[in-house]
């Protein structure tokens, strides 16, 4: 087995118990011995994105577990209050990036790992980037970092290449609950068909904020949805990251809670009702990250059967887990819609275009309405949008759309959409 | 690594791929040309490119908001529907539950939204306030109070508000339909 240099005897003996021989559950196809030890410690190669929270913890279970190849993106820098749960990083260390600082700290602590970091956003990355990994992590706290994550690796996925379809495991926590997930990309339900089991952010009625404020949190709402825009109008946005900002609702929050005789308001309450802040704990964080890594290790050697597919622990009273299968939706707007492969002729119209899928009995649908990612093609209502759109019907799809580009159809008759592959004969 | 292709080829999905549009834009999509919308509600959209900001203007044909045109900015940001449309009144209007600043109470636009309901559900919901203002939810407190104290002269108040009048020191905006 190909070994690097700081290798030194037994050092994956625990690891190796279960690399060794099969156990009850494991996958027909694995492969004890040297050739999963190999492929473990020398080819794979991961990305893990986020290195707060549950990233530090994920980055130290993977350079433990023997993953030698790890890549890291955040966009984040390291602010004295992460210094509690985020082990990898020093007071010496505030203001640096998160990726930066856990990559030189996991490298100096475990040798022979290599963790190359990123410090930017996940979006500045395309599909050649993503396209290098076996795997993916995401230890995330926004739901549009994982909406985006999700489809992308859903989108990559090219019913030519095996190598394409990329497995991603989401951790998440918020206080004492958590959940980790693994998604195989077109397979199994993505992240996206999962939206609607998401508590909304904590919102108050307007008018209870606007009149009758009975919490601290109503009057720093107050400061911030009301009182705000109105007194420095639409063009200055608020930044939930400037203190400066945090400091004027604070004040103005403070002021209202006087007048109601309302107890509570904290600056740093402040900061947490505008950015909707849960504290976080470093337990939670522990126990998910653990269960992601387990999944990591599973899917990437074969050893043992893998999560399927949602594992939910709620700490809030006693500890309390379930597993069970989230199921894909064929309305999911990522990766439920079915595509199409359609040939035309480069003098079709974008009118002929539009009676030839109502025609045709494997689409029959009502009414479409037609996108391309650049331009809206034809759409049937409203009034102003059809009528903005109506001189598009006489021209030439071609004029339109590439060879090989895609329209988005919607159609009421449809359960989210249909894409189409435009090839011209 | 696990062989999930052939897990794939099981199911049979092999032929699907999706487009790189955002799922937010598609859902706009989706739910903008499947409007419903009655003769009192009206879309208008500066740039039709662009189907994430428009305005709305309803046309109240019953009720004492008959005879004015209200318009309502609509401001769908990437993470829709997960995060609600934000609608704001582009006039400064008299009414219990929309304030001088144009913020609007209606429920399923902050509290009880949920991405099952769409742009049809919110527009109906607008139009709902001009039909049945609440005094029991209110943003504007003294037109609530005094739709609940004096319902005549609540309604003179409106009509007087809807020609542009100035009322207790507040120049409202003239929305009558020209």
């Amino acid at each position: 087995m190909a070994t690097t240099s700081t290798d030194w005897p037994d050092r994956y003996y625990d690891i190796d118990q279960i690399l060794e021989k099969p156990g009850p559950r494991t996958d027909p196809d694995f492969l004890a011995g040297d050739g999963v030890k190999e492929f473990l410690r020398t080819k794979a190669k991961i990305l893990v994105i986020g290195a707060g929270g549950l990233g530090c913890e994920i980055l130290a279970n993977l350079a433990l577990t023997g993953f030698k190849d790890i890549h890291v993106i955040d966009m984040d820098t390291i602010d004295i209050s992460n210094l509690n749960r985020q082990f990898l990083f020093r007071p010496k260390d505030v203001g640096r990036p998160k990726a930066i600082v856990a990559a030189e700290f996991i490298m100096n602590r475990v040798p022979g790992v290599q963790v190359t970091p990123y410090y930017g956003k996940i979006q500045d990355k395309g599909d050649d980037y993503y396209l290098q990994f076996n795997l993916v992590i995401c230890g995330l706290d926004s739901v549009e970092a994982r909406r985006w994550m999700s489809a992308t690796l859903v989108n990559l996925v090219d019913p030519e290449n095996p190598e394409s379809l990329k497995p991603l495991i989401d951790g998440g926590t918020e206080g004492f609950r958590g959940q980790a997930r693994v998604i195989l990309p077109t397979i199994t339900s993505c992240y996206e068909c999962s939206l609607d089991m998401l508590n909304k952010p904590t919102a108050f009625p307007i008018c209870t904020i606007a009149n009758t404020p009975r919490q601290p949190e109503h009057c720093i709402e107050w400061a911030s949805v009301l009182e705000w825009p109105r007194i420095h109008g639409p063009d200055k946005k608020l930044d939930n990251d400037d203190p400066e900002h945090i400091t004027w609702l604070y004040n103005l929050a403070s002021a209202r809670a006087k007048e109601f005789n309302i107890e509570g308001v904290t600056w740093s309450l402040t900061q947490g009702v505008v950015k909707n802040i849960i504290p976080a704990i470093a337990s939670t964080n522990a126990i998910i990250a653990a269960s992601c890594c387990n999944e990591a290790f599973k899917i990437a050697t074969s050893s043992a059967a893998f999560l399927n597919n949602y594992f939910m622990l709620i700490g809030t009273d006693g500890v309390y887990s379930y597993t069970f299968e989230h199921e894909k939706r064929d309305d999911c707007p990522v990766c439920g819609g079915s595509s199409l492969d359609l040939p035309i002729s480069s003098e079709m119209t974008v009118e002929q275009l539009i009676e030839l899928l109502i025609e045709r009995q494997d689409v029959q649908i009502k009414k479409p309405s037609l996108s391309s990612d650049s331009t809206q093609i034809y759409l049937q209502a409203p009034p102003d949008l059809e009528a903005a759109t109506r001189p598009n019907l006489t021209k030439k799809v071609q004029d339109l759309v590439a060879a090989g580009g895609e329209i988005t159809v919607t159609s009421r008759s449809l359960p989210f959409s249909l894409s189409l592959r435009i090839s011209y004969t | 690594m696990i062989k999930i292709w052939s897990m794939k080829k099981n199911e049979d999905a092999a032929a699907k791929k999706k487009p790189k549009t955002s799922a937010a834009q598609i859902r706009v999509q989706k739910d903008l040309t499947e409007l419903d919308l009655p003769s009192t509600m009206k879309t208008h959209f500066a740039d039709p490119a662009d189907l994430l900001n428009f305005t709305l203007t309803i046309t109240p044909d019953e009720g004492m908001y008959k005879g004015g045109a209200f318009v309502f900015s609509f401001a769908i940001n990437t993470n829709y529907p997960h995060d609600p449309p934000k609608v704001k009144c582009t006039q400064t209007i008299y009414h219990p539950n929309v304030d001088l600043e144009g913020n609007v109470c209606l429920n399923i636009l902050r509290e009880d939204w949920k991405p099952v309901l769409n742009l049809n559900s919110v527009m109906v919901g607008l139009q709902y306030l001009f039909l049945e203002p609440n005094p029991d939810d209110p943003l504007n407190k003294e037109a609530a109070a005094e739709m609940s104290r004096n319902r005549d002269q609540f309604i003179s108040n409106v009509k007087a508000s809807m020609r542009g009048q100035h009322l207790k020191g507040v120049q409202y905006a003239n929305v009558l339909v020209r």
